[in-house]
C-alpha cells in the first residue's frame, strides 16, 4: 500500500520509527528472557543432556577403555593381556582413592552380579605391587576370580565405558540389549506400567473434577451475583490454601482412626475402620480436591458468558429440558471444559507431593520414581531419562493446550 | 431458594433442586477438609482426630500447646523466617522482570510473540519434579545448590509466569497514546513509567506479585532438591513432619497458613474489584 502523499524521506523516517519501537519492545523482554534461560531453560537442558551423556566409567578407567577400543567384543576372545594389565593397575588406583565401589555400581548395571567381583578383586589388587600388576596383572585377575576369564565381563566394562548412551532410555522404556545386541523387552515391566498408571490416575482426576465441577460452575454462573460472589470465596479459599495444608487435611480425614472412619463408625455404617490412607484412592480423592478449582474457574468464566435465552428458546420451541441441555447448552461450555480438563490433566500427570504423602506404594506416580532415583538410588541418569520422557509428554499436551485454548488466554483467579 | 417460574413442571423443579443440592455438596467437599483441621489443631492430645472430650466440648480437651510448640521450636521459627525471606526476595525479582517483559510483549512490534510467551510461561507447566531435578544438576555446577541464592533464583523463575499473565491482562485495555502524550509533553521515560503506566496497571502488578509470593511460599519440591538444612521452609518442614513424626504442630501451622491464605484472598478480591471499577468508571 503506497501512499503518494508521503515523500521517500518520510517513509524512511516511519520505517526507522518502527524499527526503534521493535528494538524497544525486545529490550523490555530481554531481561526476563535471559533470566529464564539461565535459571530454567539451562537446568532443563542439563537434565536432557544427563539422560544420554554418561562419562562416569570413562573417567574412572580411561586407559583400560582406550585399550579395549582396539578389541572386538564379538570375537569371542578375551582382550589382549596389555588391556588386562592396565585394568589391574587402574583398579588399584581406584581402590586407593575409594572409588572402586563406584565402578562396581556402574558395571553392575550393565552386568548384574559383577559388583562383588569388582569389589573383591579391588581389595586383592590394592595389596599387590604396581610393577607386578603392570607385568602380569592378567594372571592376578584370573587368580582373584575366575569370572575375569569370561568375555561378558569385559563386554560389560567396554559397554559402560561409552560416553554417549541410549541405555537409560531403554531402561526407562523397560527395554534392554540382549546378549546378541538386539533390543528386547525386559522380563518385568516397571516404568511403562508406571507411566500408564500415572496417565490413568490423571484421567480419573480429570473426569472426576469435570463431573463434580460442572454442576458447581453452572450454579455459580446462574445464581444471583451476590450469592455467586460469596460462594466463589469457597472455591477460591482452597485454591489459595497451601498444597501441604490440603494434603495434611486429607491425612487427618482418611487415617485409620481419622475423621471419616470415626464418623462412619459412630453412625454404625461400618464396624471396622476402612483402610483409605496410603492407597490409590487417597491419591485420587486428595488430588481431585486440590485440582477442582482449576476446573471450576475456566468453566465458570465460560458459562458466565453464555446467553440463557438460547436454552429458553429451545424449551419454548418444544425441546425437552434434558435434550435441550445436552444439545444446546453443553456444546457452548466446551471451551471451558476443554481448558479446565487439559489444565487439570497437565498438572496432575507430573504431581509429586500428594502421591508421596497419601498414596502409599500403589498410589505412586511417575514423579515419585523420578524422585526415588534422584534421592535414594542415586541413578541420576535414569531419573533424567524418565524425566525427559515425561517432559516430552507434557510438551505435547502444552502444545495441544496452546492450539485449543491459547496460552495467553490463561486466566488466574 | 429462588421461586421457580410458574410454567416449570414438577420434574424440572426437582431436577433444578437436585443440581443446586449437588453444587452445595461440592462446595462442602471443597471447604470441609480445610475447616476440619482448624478445631483439630487445638487438640490437647497428640492425635490427628477428634477425641471424646472434644466432641463433648470439654474445655480441657482443647489446648493451645501446639501453637506454643511452634514458638518454642527453632526449626519452625527458622522455617517461618526462611519462607518469608525467600518468598519476598523471589517476588521482587519475579515482579520486576515479569512486569517489564509483559510491557514489551504486549507491543504489536514484538517479534515471535507467541513463541516467547509460550517459553516464558513454561516454568508454570513443566512438572516441578523435572524442574527440580534439572535445577539440582545445573545449580550444583554453578555451586549455588544448597544456598539461599539458588532457592531464591529458582523460586523467582517459577513465579515470573504469573506476573507476566496478570500484567498482560492489565495491559490489554491500556491505551498507549497516553505514553506518547506523556513523552510528547517532555516527560522522561522513567517518569512516564512510574506516573502514567504504573498507576494504571498497579492492580495487575500487585496480584501478579501475590501469585509469585504464594508460589514460592507454597513450593516444596525445588526446596527438597536444592535447599540445605539452613534453607528449610515451612512446607519443607511440614513435608518431613508428615513423613516422619506426625504430630498436631503441623495442624497448628496449617491453621496459620489457612488464615494467611484467607487474608491473601481478601486482598486479591479487593484488587479485582478496584481494577474492574477502574476499567468501567
Amino acid at each position: 500500500m503506497s501512499n503518494p502523499e508521503l515523500t521517500p524521506d518520510e517513509i524512511r523516517q516511519a520505517n526507522r520509527n518502527r524499527r526503534r519501537a521493535k528494538l524497544l519492545a525486545i529490550f523490555f523482554v530481554l531481561p526476563l528472557l535471559g533470566f529464564i534461560f539461565v535459571t530454567f531453560v539451562a537446568p532443563i537442558g542439563t537434565m536432557l543432556y544427563r539422560s544420554f551423556y554418561h562419562p562416569t566409567v570413562s573417567e574412572l578407567v580411561p586407559e583400560t577403555l582406550a585399550q579395549l577400543d582396539k578389541w572386538s567384543e564379538s570375537s569371542g576372545e578375551l582382550p589382549p593381556p596389555d588391556a588386562l594389565n592396565t585394568f589391574a593397575v587402574e583398579l588399584k588406583t581406584l581402590a586407593k582413592d575409594r572409588l572402586s565401589g563406584k565402578l562396581a555400581e556402574e558395571i553392575n548395571r550393565a552386568l548384574p552380579g559383577s559388583s562383588s567381583l569388582i569389589k573383591s578383586t579391588a581389595r586383592r589388587v590394592s595389596r599387590t605391587d604396581t610393577a607386578e600388576l603392570q607385568s602380569r596383572g592378567n594372571e592376578i585377575l584370573f587368580d582373584a576370580h575366575k569370572k575375569w576369564q569370561q568375555v561378558e565381563v569385559w563386554r560389560a566394562i567396554k559397554k559402560s565405558g561409552s560416553v554417549v548412551t541410549a541405555d537409560f532410555y531403554l531402561t526407562a522404556l523397560d527395554l534392554e540389549h540382549s546378549p546378541s545386541g538386539e533390543i528386547v523387552q525386559r522380563g518385568t515391566q516397571i516404568y511403562i506400567d508406571l507411566y500408564w498408571k500415572s496417565l490413568k490416575i490423571a484421567f480419573y482426576i480429570t473426569v472426576l473434577t469435570a463431573i463434580i465441577g460442572f454442576p458447581l460452575a453452572w450454579y455459580l454462573a446462574n445464581a444471583p451475583t451476590r450469592v455467586a460472589n460469596t460462594l466463589m470465596i469457597f472455591v477460591l479459599l482452597p485454591f489459595w490454601t497451601s498444597l501441604l495444608v490440603r494434603t495434611t487435611s486429607w491425612i487427618a480425614l482418611l487415617q485409620t482412626n481419622g475423621v471419616v472412619n470415626s464418623t462412619l463408625m459412630s453412625l454404625h455404617i461400618i464396624d471396622e475402620p476402612l483402610e483409605m490412607l496410603y492407597t490409590q484412592f487417597a491419591t485420587v480423592i486428595a488430588m481431585t480436591h486440590i485440582l477442582l478449582p482449576f476446573m471450576v474457574l475456566p468453566l465458570y468464566s465460560v458459562m458466565k458468558g453464555i446467553d440463557p435465552s438460547y436454552f429458553r428458546a429451545a424449551l419454548s420451541l418444544g425441546a425437552k429440558p434434558i435434550p435441550a441441555f445436552v444439545r444446546i447448552y453443553m456444546p457452548m461450555t466446551v471451551p471451558g471444559l476443554s481448558a479446565g480438563a487439559l489444565l487439570v490433566f497437565i498438572i496432575s500427570i507430573g504431581y509429586y507431593i500428594t502421591p508421596a504423602l497419601v498414596g502409599g506404594t500403589e498410589g505412586q506416580m511417575i514423579s515419585n520414581i523420578i524422585a526415588f532415583h534422584m534421592q535414594s538410588s542415586n541413578n541420576w541418569e535414569l531419573a533424567a531419562a524418565l524425566g525427559s520422557l515425561l517432559l516430552l509428554l507434557i510438551t505435547l499436551l502444552y502444545w495441544l493446550y496452546d492450539r485449543l485454548v491459547g496460552i495467553s488466554n490463561l486466566k488466574l483467579g | 431458594m429462588a421461586q421457580f417460574p410458574r410454567y416449570f413442571t414438577i420434574w424440572q423443579k426437582l431436577g433444578l433442586t437436585g443440581v443446586k443440592l449437588t453444587a452445595w455438596l461440592v462446595l462442602l467437599f471443597l471447604m470441609a477438609p480445610i475447616l476440619v483441621i482448624i478445631p483439630l489443631s487445638f487438640n490437647a492430645e497428640p492425635y490427628f482426630t477428634f477425641t471424646e472430650g472434644m466432641l463433648a466440648f470439654d474445655p480441657d480437651a482443647y489446648s493451645l500447646k501446639w501453637y506454643q510448640e511452634i514458638l518454642a521450636e527453632d526449626k519452625w521459627m527458622l522455617a517461618i523466617k526462611n519462607s518469608f525471606y525467600i518468598g519476598i526476595m523471589a517476588t521482587i525479582i519475579a515482579t520486576v522482570l515479569g512486569t517489564t517483559a509483559a510491557i514489551g510483549l504486549t507491543r504489536s512490534e514484538m517479534p515471535f510473540q507467541r513463541m516467547i510467551m509460550a517459553l516464558l510461561l513454561s516454568p508454570m507447566i513443566v512438572p516441578l519434579i523435572i524442574t527440580a531435578a534439572g535445577m539440582f544438576f545445573f545449580y550444583t555446577q554453578l555451586d549455588i545448590a544448597g544456598s539461599y541464592l539458588g532457592v531464591i533464583l529458582a523460586h523467582a523463575a517459577l513465579g515470573t509466569p504469573f506476573v507476566v499473565i496478570t500484567v498482560n491482562a492489565a495491559l490489554s485495555g491500556f491505551d498507549y497514546s497516553l505514553v506518547r502524550a506523556s513523552l510528547g509533553m517532555g516527560a522522561k521515560p522513567v517518569y512516564t513509567f512510574f506516573k502514567v503506566i504504573m498507576p494504571l496497571i498497579r492492580p495487575g502488578v500487585i496480584s501478579g506479585a501475590l501469585f509469585a509470593f504464594v508460589t514460592s511460599f507454597d513450593e516444596v519440591i525445588v526446596v527438597l532438591f536444592l535447599a540445605g538444612p539452613e534453607q528449610r521452609t515451612i512446607p519443607r518442614q511440614m513435608f518431613s513432619g508428615l513423613r516422619e513424626e506426625i504430630n498436631p504442630t503441623i495442624l497448628a501451622v496449617a491453621t496459620l497458613l489457612v488464615i494467611i491464605s484467607g487474608l491473601l484472598l481478601l486482598t486479591m478480591e479487593y484488587l479485582r474489584a478496584r481494577s474492574e471499577k477502574m476499567r468501567t468508571g
